[in-house]
């Protein structure tokens, strides 16, 4: 038998009284063997070094003037981390081996050599991957590639980046045959969903290898229980900060994670406010200037910050081994992205992870629990997974082309080898082909302006030159939502906010950004001039999409958490009497069923019909269903007024009194109302510029310039309604819908809750609100509220006016805001 | 209440520029119903294939869109005159990328009405092999109709090019359309075509244009709604 580790690797373990763990050599011999291979391991054990291993002691057995391993991670700032993490031991045991990183960052110069001479490892993403695919040069380039390494896998394998990662691995099958793929990931629910996206033969994954790493120590959660008054709604948790606060002056450095850039500036203010002892607190999210989270980054390596107040921009990464306290303020959402916030803590694996969770209001006490309980049980979130993106592929095969020509068939047959596509049918792959060839519009206009035409061996090739380029400005699937950069009067660039909320800001408005109170004074060619400011009072920006749905898993925990009532005992005193009242004013949700309240409310006169619905399926499918609902209900004439949805309940308010219950949550709905819905919504306009900018119908850059996210939105809205009304059926259209009905609005959620639900509706008539149903009225205020169209809200805002010059003196123009005491 | 308000305020879609009663048109069309001619600005037709031959393949349903909006709304006002005021076609070339359909389609409107084309920064020479007749500015009665508005502002003028948008805030929404926009003595067109975008009427560029302040007509999805500048939002 050979020896576990050669000659001088062994010797390497042994100077630094390492022994190799399990699954390293396990990976080791899975290479031996000409497998792939999927590693899941906790973080902190030793992940990186266990993938490239292997490729380190061929290299070191068989040197190859060539590039060897190809490594990618879906962040710069990691693929960067990780070189540097390699150079040590290859220096360490005196190995010739040559690695480099090569991402949007790298200079042009150096690009071009690497592809002359490449290094024998290449450190890189999945977007310049797909570049380096699109060269006429490819197949040389990867002819001699033994291995490609998937880092983070378990963040990549379901969205459209991995996507088109999946497609570029199918391309690098056919140019390197012999190449093995190694998938790096977290844990995850579902490990055989991943070794077949692993695979070459995803229909019958027998070429993958699934290796289980040790699991780490348990780590040690709390739940903060509150000595202030814990509010009913709200997700700010400002109640608790001072609380958090004295936590964090007890440990080295803490990662306080939030689940919105709205509450990463709230939050880091408040501890600011709180910091008499003068703390190093740093604040990270997504929309600061690169430059500004890069100082953090580097800080934190430095082990110069006591804590880091962070959005989901930190949840992947770079390891600091300082760090020994992960703070969780609001609800976790899924037990998986828990477990991995968690991970960032403490990376010795024998020791405990510390965390603690903050929870803003009384809902999110049951999410904390039931996500502890989770994460004690090991059970982590199973999400559905999306089919591979039709705008990817469009964009993949323009990238195919630029390579070079190909034939159809054979392109498909490779496509069916990337996992998101091995159900892809030949009618959608012909479409998707037809709209990049010639816009694959019915009415056969642009013929004379084809992007690809078909040479003598009907190999499909690119048109022009021009093509080529503009792919190349465009690749990826990375689509920015309109937005405004924010700069000082006379100074630098803090960041970028969304126009969204910009548009909602008048001249000396204050709003907080990158952890500073602003005023803003202009706008300036899509920029904010802002100025310090010393008081007002201020709004938070808001951003589109920045908040994740409950998971259908902790939803069930938390319904069962609910009915199981002896459980209740070491719950905080607040949220048993909280529970109590409800079990004495109503009745408990059922974990199997569903409780829908209804009451009258609003000042005598003015009463409005509430209906309130506890079904925990998460913010979107609520507000799909609000839609559905408030349809439905205009119909049976009970007059809707409005709704208002969270993660937990839906509450519609309306003329009169809804009496039949289960007619109106009849699963027929999801007919329909549901298409006519979905193709006026603002969520579908959103999508389909997505879907329409990454199949590169239009730009978000135009080679050389900077398209802004503005231009792109009024074009891609009139498209969209030119293409609705002559072409209902265009592949881009399909691919919007395909794109909404799987993640935006959670409608395999819907219609499972409307399955489950059937015959077990509990309504329960009451003469006024719930004890459970005060936090949903208390969200009114503050929440959107939907329900009425366009043109009935231009109505409204024009009557309001008309009333204003005409003097009249309405009691109240908008009676579903009103006043709630409570 | 509403009912005294609508003794006081006309209905949102009329507007008086200059003595003229005109009506705003859903469709983007201003008419003057005393003279059963419509006014339409920046029509870019055939902007769709201008995109195509520089490879972005946009649908190229944008002209058959514009036309079909044309003759619906002459048919609606019974409309005898038609004058489009610049920018009605996207580029020089464009007449010669009209496919065969529209052509007929173009042809057929232009003969039925009285048919001016006012030459836009797009089209400074529109072509006159599709009937109507082609003029640099046209005056009517109160009414004087040119692509860009002058600097100094001459009453009764009519214009378009700059393609106005207004968004106004209700219920924390933000809703924003096409507008037409007067101060009672000048007027600028929404653009009417299917693939123009637009600028905010609070942009100096038009807000500039009217000293005094303005009102709005703003297109809605089905109605047309009246603002005053006081209402509107970036």
């Amino acid at each position: 038998m050979e020896a576990p580790l050669p000659h001088p690797f062994a010797d390497w373990f042994a100077t630094r009284g390492w022994d190799p763990h399990a699954h390293q050599l396990d990976m080791l011999a899975a290479a031996r063997a000409g497998q792939s291979a999927l590693l899941i391991a906790p973080t902190g054990a030793g992940k990186t070094l266990a993938g490239f291993l292997p490729s380190l002691i061929d290299l070191a057995e068989r040197p190859q003037a060539a590039l060897h391993t190809l490594y990618i991670s879906p962040l710069k700032a990691l693929a960067v981390d990780v070189q540097r993490n390699l150079i040590g031991p290859v220096e360490e045991m005196d190995l010739a081996i040559t690695s480099e990183t090569r991402t949007g960052d790298t200079p042009q110069g150096k690009r071009q050599r690497q592809r002359r001479s490449p290094p024998q490892i290449l450190l890189t993403t999945p977007e310049s991957l797909a570049l380096l695919l699109s060269y006429y040069d490819a197949a040389k380039v990867f002819a001699h590639l033994k291995c490609v390494i998937v880092d983070e896998l378990h963040a990549l394998s379901d969205i459209k980046r991995g996507h088109l990662l999946a497609l570029g691995l199918a391309r690098l099958a056919s140019l390197a045959p012999g190449c093995r793929r190694v998938g790096l990931s977290a844990s995850v629910h579902d490990p055989a969903r991943l070794t077949a996206w692993l695979s070459t033969t995803p229909q019958e994954p027998k070429d993958v290898r699934l290796i289980q790493g040790r699991a780490g120590a348990q780590a040690k959660i709390e739940i903060l229980t509150t000595r202030e008054r814990l509010p009913w709604s709200g997700h700010m948790a400002v109640h608790a900060l001072g609380e958090v606060y004295q936590r964090l002056k007890k440990h080295r450095t803490a990662l306080v994670f939030v689940n919105t850039r709205a509450q990463a500036e709230i939050v880091f203010q408040e501890l600011w406010r709180l910091n008499d002892d003068g703390l190093a607190i740093a604040l990270h999210h997504g929309s600061l200037a690169v430059e500004q989270r890069r100082r953090v980054e580097a800080a934190m390596a430095r082990g110069d910050l006591n804590a880091v107040v962070a959005t989901s921009s930190l949840d992947l990464g770079i390891d600091w081994a300082a760090v020994d306290l992960v703070i969780q303020v609001g609800a976790p959402k899924g037990s998986s992205r828990l477990l991995q916030r968690i991970g960032r803590a403490n990376h010795r694996l024998d020791q405990p992870s510390e965390a603690l969770l903050v929870p803003a209001n009384r809902f999110e006490v049951l999410e904390c629990r039931a996500a502890v309980e989770a994460v004690r049980a090991h059970s982590l979130d199973g999400e559905p997974e999306n089919p591979g993106g039709l705008d990817v592929l469009a964009q993949h095969i323009l990238g195919t082309a630029c390579a070079g020509p190909f034939d159809k068939d054979r392109l498909y047959g490779e496509i069916m080898q990337a996992y998101p596509y091995r159900s892809l049918s030949r009618s959608d792959y012909d479409a998707t082909l037809n709209f990049v060839a010639n816009g694959g519009y019915a009415l056969r206009a642009y013929e004379r302006y084809r992007r690809l035409v078909t040479d003598k061996n009907g190999h499909y090739r690119v048109a022009s030159i021009a093509h080529v380029r503009r792919y190349r400005s465009n690749v990826g699937t990375i689509v920015e939502a309109p937005r405004l950069k924010v700069r000082l009067r006379g100074g630098r660039y803090l960041g970028e906010v969304e126009e969204y909320f910009a548009n909602g800001l008048t001249p000396g408005d204050a709003f907080i950004f990158a952890g500073q109170l602003l005023t803003f004074l202009s706008l300036k060619e899509n920029t904010l001039v802002v100025a310090r400011a010393s008081s007002g009072d201020p709004q938070v920006p808001a951003y589109m999409g920045g908040r994740l749905p409950l998971s259908t898993h902790l939803a069930e925990r938390v319904r069962a958490l609910l009915e199981d009532r002896a459980g209740w005992s070491d719950f905080p005193e607040a949220v048993q009497e909280w529970l109590n009242l409800q079990h004495w004013a109503s009745v408990l949700p059922p974990a199997n069923g569903l409780l829908v309240e209804t009451f009258p409310r609003g000042e005598r006169g003015a009463e409005k019909a509430f209906l309130v619905a506890y079904c925990f399926e998460g913010r979107n499918a609520h507000q799909t269903l609000g839609m559905l609902l408030t349809k439905r209900m205009e119909r049976a004439g009970y007059g809707p007024l409005g709704f208002v949805a969270t993660d937990y309940v839906i509450a519609v308010w309306s003329l009169k009194q809804v009496t039949d219950v289960d007619v109106l949550f009849d699963e027929d709905m999801l007919g329909d109302d549901l298409e006519e819905w979905m193709a006026e919504s603002s969520m579908l306009r959103r999508t389909f510029r997505n879907v329409a900018v990454i199949a590169g119908l239009i730009e978000q850059r135009s080679a050389g310039k900077d398209k802004s996210g503005r231009q792109v939105t009024f074009s891609a809205d009139l498209i969209y309604d030119v293409l609705r009304r002559h072409e209902p059926d265009h592949i881009l259209l399909r691919a919007t819908r395909q794109d909404a009905a799987g993640g935006l609005t959670d409608i395999g959620r819907l219609s499972a809750m409307l399955a489950r639900i059937k015959g077990k509706i509990r309504h329960r008539p009451l003469d006024q609100v719930s004890p459970l149903a005060v936090p949903i009225l208390l969200e009114i205020g503050k929440e959107q509220v939907y329900g009425a169209a366009m043109d009935e809200l231009l109505d409204e805002g024009a009557q309001a006016l008309i009333q204003e010059v005409t003097k009249a003196t309405s009691p109240n123009r908008n009676p579903q805001q009103g006043n709630l005491p409570l | 209440m509403i009912s005294a308000a609508a003794q006081i305020i006309p209905p949102p879609d009329r507007l008086v520029v200059n003595g003229v009663e005109l009506i705003v048109d859903i469709s983007g069309a201003v008419v003057w119903p005393e003279r059963s001619l419509m006014m339409v600005a920046d029509l870019h037709l055939e902007k769709g294939s201008a995109f195509a031959v520089h490879g972005r393949l946009l649908p190229p349903y944008d002209t058959r869109t514009t036309l079909n909006n044309l003759l619906q709304t002459i048919e609606k006002y019974e409309i005898k005159s038609v004058v489009c005021i610049g920018d009605s076609f996207h580029d020089e070339r464009a007449a010669d990328r009209l496919c065969p359909a529209d052509q007929d389609a173009l042809q057929a409107l232009t003969g039925r009405c009285d048919w001016t084309w006012i030459c836009g920064n797009h089209d400074p020479a529109p072509p006159e092999n599709w009937g109507g007749h082609v003029a640099e500015e046209l005056t009517l009665g109160p009414l004087t109709l040119r692509h860009e508005a002058a600097s100094n502002c001459a009453s009764g003028e009519i214009s378009g090019h700059y393609h106005p948008k207004a968004a106004v805030r209700v219920r924390q929404r933000r809703l924003s359309g096409r507008c037409a926009i007067s101060d009672g003595r000048r007027m600028i067109l929404p653009a009417f075509g299917a693939y123009t975008g637009g600028l905010s009427v609070l942009d100096s560029a038009i807000s500039d244009l009217f000293p005094a302040g303005f009102e709005v007509r703003l297109l809605g999805r089905n109605s047309v709604f009246a603002f005053p500048k006081s209402a509107l939002t970036l």
